[in-house]
């Protein structure tokens, strides 16, 4: 799957671009894990992600709970209608912060 | 009386990743042209993929000579959906979406596919091998 990569102030956001499905999950997998392990705080940007399955949403869980074990922070922003369905579906839209845009208050 | 019955849709593809996308697409358009919504149709196309993600990786194991059929039905006011693979047999029993209270990577798709659609169950089929999974979707 595309993605973008850009530091904005502390956080590294990262713009996936096309669907986060079986063939394309464990790309982007290995995108969110490095982000991740840069300890930096991650910013998951999905407005061009027009679908979300379970082996992406397992994605964005492992990079959750790798962030929560070194103490950095990992939201959410621009989930388009889908992606934002599957995570209310899966019951994760209260466990990920999810952020409308990224200008949100906090961050990220 | 019987419902007036009509084929929507019938595919036949290979076990692989790559093929979903384009099934999602068909099965979102069948769905959408029989008066689903963006989010009904959405919901049927990704229970339809996470069943055949469920195939890909429990069924086939990743083989990639693997097929699986589709069928997509109109039945009065239901869309019904069947899957058919030639895979070893499943115990449905083992087929259980798990708890969600803990978020960890890893079995949703079979939560997600009972929580969108009105049924989803193997039916018993003749053949030592294979499976046949029958989906239920009310039309509202």
């Amino acid at each position: 799957v595309q993605h973008e990569l850009r530091e904005d102030g502390k956080r590294l956001v990262v713009s996936f671009q096309g669907d986060l499905d079986l063939q394309s999950s464990p790309g982007a997998r290995r995108v969110l894990l490095e982000c991740v392990g840069r300890s930096q705080n991650v910013l998951v940007d999905l407005s061009a992600v027009p679908y979300l399955d379970s082996s992406g949403v397992a994605s964005l869980v492992e990079a959750y709970q790798l962030s929560r074990s070194r103490g950095t922070s990992f939201a959410l922003v621009s989930v388009s209608p889908r992606a934002l369905r599957v995570l209310e579906l899966a019951r994760l839209d209260k466990v990920f912060a999810i952020h409308s845009s990224l200008d949100a208050p906090d961050g990220g | 009386v019987s419902e007036p019955t009509s084929l929507l849709l019938e595919m036949r593809f290979a076990a692989r990743a790559e093929e979903l996308q384009g099934v999602r697409d068909a099965v979102r358009e069948q769905a959408a042209s029989q008066g689903c919504g963006a989010e009904c149709a959405g919901d049927i196309a990704m229970a339809v993929d996470e069943a055949c993600q469920n195939i890909i990786r429990h069924g086939y194991r990743w083989d990639p000579e693997g097929t699986i059929e589709l069928r997509m039905e109109r039945i009065g006011q239901e869309l019904v959906l069947f899957l058919a693979d030639s895979a070893p047999t499943v115990d449905p029993a083992r087929v259980k979406p798990r708890s969600l209270d803990e978020p960890r990577p890893g079995g949703i798709g079979t939560h997600l596919i009972r929580t969108v659609m009105d049924q989803a169950e193997f039916v018993k089929t003749s053949s030592e091998r294979g499976n046949l999974l029958r989906m239920v979707k009310r039309i509202r």
